[in-house]
């Protein structure tokens, strides 16, 4: 099927250039990155994680939001996200990829990664997110792919696909928990250790990741002949809803916790990140239009004259894609550095180097996905005309 | 100590297995020498588990601080980078409120408020370094030490995230043109490791004390907590003690002494 993705419009090999060029740039920066060492990046010995975990962060989210198709079609029979399923699939595999590319770079000494199998720890939460992770990657290339194919030859998935679909559920919730406890363990970080951490992640990821795909359904739909469908795209946006909810919810006891009990360890990253703290201030701007483009976003989502209007609806998700970017790939893990063990405060920017890294990878995920989804297209142009099949 | 050939063919075969070229095995024999630096000899001190105290009253100036420092970062080849996003520190000086968020309030003492603190790793009971760390890069000794091979250290920095106490640093870049005179007997790290204090367990296992210990003139003393005779017991109690963030949990094995002893009473 893989030749689907050598032939397209000149509009396509534009997209792909483009992207190429930012790979390119990313690989760069990260040979630069490799030769002189991490010092390169805006990270210190006080914000010893910066935008690689944040991103990586902020994607096993997006790549765990498949399972909001997942469920409803293969547990609720609900045959309207049917043509779409496989869209949540390949774009899971595109984030995953990301995801471990992000933890790849973030390593100091990348060429001994396989330690952590040769030497497996199990009392290491990175360790199971690890294996996690690439289990999550393999199910959803098994399921993507052999649904696909089947689907292509107009027969109905086989049966032994079915336990990977059924195992893909928990799955998924697991690669979002076992990342959140990444940091909700660790004592002496205050604005981490919450208990609700795994429970806001799973919550923002099912607003971030259903917000994506209603944006690529969107532009599926706008280049192709594919037709994803309105009404998958209104209950995805009633998902969105749902989750930017609950998220927004999980916040707001964050807030009353720090600051009900006014214990200093606990408000003083939310004072950083939201107020600054004796004038250092650098991510105050970015927390605030976190703040402004979830308010802005759950009105719209809410309202269902707003909801109901693609285009308005488009602008919803951009709104609460951007907005739990900032505040996941950005707040969350800066956050937790700051202020330091000796309340002493140290910022942090991403520097260019790690941008172009960051950007690269991005690329990368965004290749990954333009392939598949140009694969996916075809076979459904081709079938468009073909009742449900599965 | 010589790995032997069982070992090695285990370790190649693991490493084929999982589709290696070859480097985690070298690595791997790479470990077991450096281990073999710290092999004991037969005068080495032992103890169950071992602990400093840190009598902040008897270190009088900035002087003798800088010497205590000064012993250990030179003779363990601590870089001197020179600026603030790329230290590498093993003990340094941080005053009483940074030492001990939490504790400090308007009527301490002028004397305790600006004293500085000297810091290090803090050798925990339940080290939360330990526990993360997905290649057992950094582990725990029989004797409470705990230690790191930089061999193996994927440079993840999960211990950063994960220590209370910002005892360790990672190498953000090439220390070795840093370092001002190599000591050849102690192994100068790469770049992309962490390192930190490392309670002189390759002193201790020639029968010394700690460099810091040994530079103090008495303020440092060094000895088996468990021990109800050592140096440190006797110094706890006889003196009252604090540890850094004790509540977290993690045991920390570094006291620092700030009333007077009942024996000068
Ligand atoms: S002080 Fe930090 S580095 Fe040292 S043992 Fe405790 S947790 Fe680990
Ligand atoms: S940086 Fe090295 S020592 Fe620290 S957790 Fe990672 S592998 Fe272990
Ligand atoms: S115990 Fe040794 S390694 Fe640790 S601070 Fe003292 S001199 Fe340095």
């Amino acid at each position: 099927m893989l030749e689907k993705a050598l032939t397209g419009s000149k509009r396509y090999w534009t997209w792909i250039t483009f992207l190429l060029a930012f790979i390119v740039a990313g690989v760069l920066a990260y040979l630069h990155q490799f030769d002189y060492g991490l010092g390169v990046t805006g990270m210190s010995r006080d914000v010893s994680w910066g935008f690689y975990i944040s991103q990586f962060t902020f994607l096993v989210g997006v790549a765990a939001s498949a399972v909001m198709l997942v469920i409803p079609y293969y547990l609720h029979d609900y045959k309207k996200y049917g043509k779409i399923v496989i869209l949540g699939e390949f774009l899971a595999i595109a984030a995953v990829t990301m995801c471990i590319l992000f933890i790849f770079v973030d390593l100091g000494q990348p060429m001994r990664v396989m330690n952590v199998i040769l030497h497996p720890t199990p009392n290491s939460i990175l360790f199971w997110d690890a294996t996690v992770l690439n289990g999550y990657l393999f199910i959803n290339l098994i399921v993507g792919w052999t649904t696909l194919t089947a689907d292509r030859k107009g027969t109905p998935p086989p049966q032994w696909v079915k336990p990977f679909i059924y195992l893909s559920i928990p799955w998924a919730v697991s690669i979002h928990t076992v990342t959140a406890f990444l940091y909700a363990g660790l004592p002496g970080r205050h604005f981490w250790l919450t208990a609700v951490m795994a429970a806001r992640f799973l919550a923002s990821a099912f607003a971030s990741g259903p917000s994506l795909l209603i944006l690529l359904c969107l532009i599926v739909r706008k280049v192709s002949k594919f037709d994803p469908g309105r009404e998958a795209i209104q209950s995805l946006g009633k998902t969105v809803t749902y989750a930017m909810f609950a998220n927004v919810f999980l916040l707001g006891l964050e807030f009353f916790t720090a600051f009900y009990s006014q214990i200093p360890g606990h408000m003083h990253a939310f004072q950083y990140l939201y107020a600054g703290i004796d004038g250092y201030s650098k991510l105050v701007p970015l927390m605030w239009t976190s703040t402004i483009l979830a308010v802005f976003a759950l009105i719209m989502l809410v309202n269902p004259n707003t909801r109901r209007k693609e285009g308005m609806l488009a602008l919803a998700c951009v709104s609460v894609f951007i907005s739990l970017w900032i505040d996941k790939g950005f707040g969350l893990v800066v956050g937790g550095f700051v202020p330091n063990p000796f309340e002493r405060i140290t910022e942090y920017w991403p520097s260019l180097p790690e941008s172009l890294v960051t950007l690269g990878i991005w690329s990368i995920g965004f290749l990954i996905l333009t392939i598949l989804y140009k694969i996916a297209i075809a076979v459904r142009e081709r079938t468009a005309s073909w009742p449900e099949l599965h | 100590m010589s790995i032997n050939r069982r070992e090695f063919l285990k370790i190649a075969g693991a490493s084929t297995l999982f589709g290696l070229t070859g480097t985690a095995a070298v690595e791997e024999i790479l470990r077991t020498n450096a281990d073999a630096a710290v092999l004991k000899g037969p005068n080495a001190l032992n103890a169950k588990r071992w602990a400093m105290t840190i009598d902040v009253n008897k270190i009088r100036s900035e002087e003798e601080y800088r010497k205590i420092t000064h012993a250990c970062h030179s003779i363990h080849n601590v870089p001197d980078i020179g600026n603030k996003k790329d230290e590498i520190k093993w003990i340094w000086e941080e005053e009483y409120e940074n030492s001990f968020p939490g504790l400090s309030d308007e009527f301490v003492p002028d004397h305790i408020k600006h004293k500085p603190f000297l810091l290090l790793c803090n050798h925990c009971a339940k080290p939360p370094c330990v526990r993360v760390c997905p290649t057992k890069a950094t582990f725990k000794r029989p004797d409470g030490i705990v230690a790191m091979d930089y061999h193996r250290c994927i440079g993840c920095r999960f211990c950063m995230a994960a220590c209370p106490f910002g005892a360790r640093s990672f190498n953000w870049r090439d220390p070795r043109p840093f370092i001002k005179e190599e000591n050849k007997e102690f192994p100068t790290r790469m770049k992309g490791v962490v390192e930190k204090c490392t309670f002189c367990s390759e002193r201790l296992a020639r029968g010394q004390k700690p460099a810091c210990v040994e530079a103090s003139n008495g303020a440092l003393t060094f000895g088996d907590l468990e021990d109800p005779n050592s140096e440190v017991r006797h110094v706890l109690s006889t003196h009252y003690a604090l540890r850094r963030k004790p509540d977290l949990g993690t045991g920390p094995s570094v006291y620092y002494v700030i009333g007077g002893g009942t024996e000068h009473a």
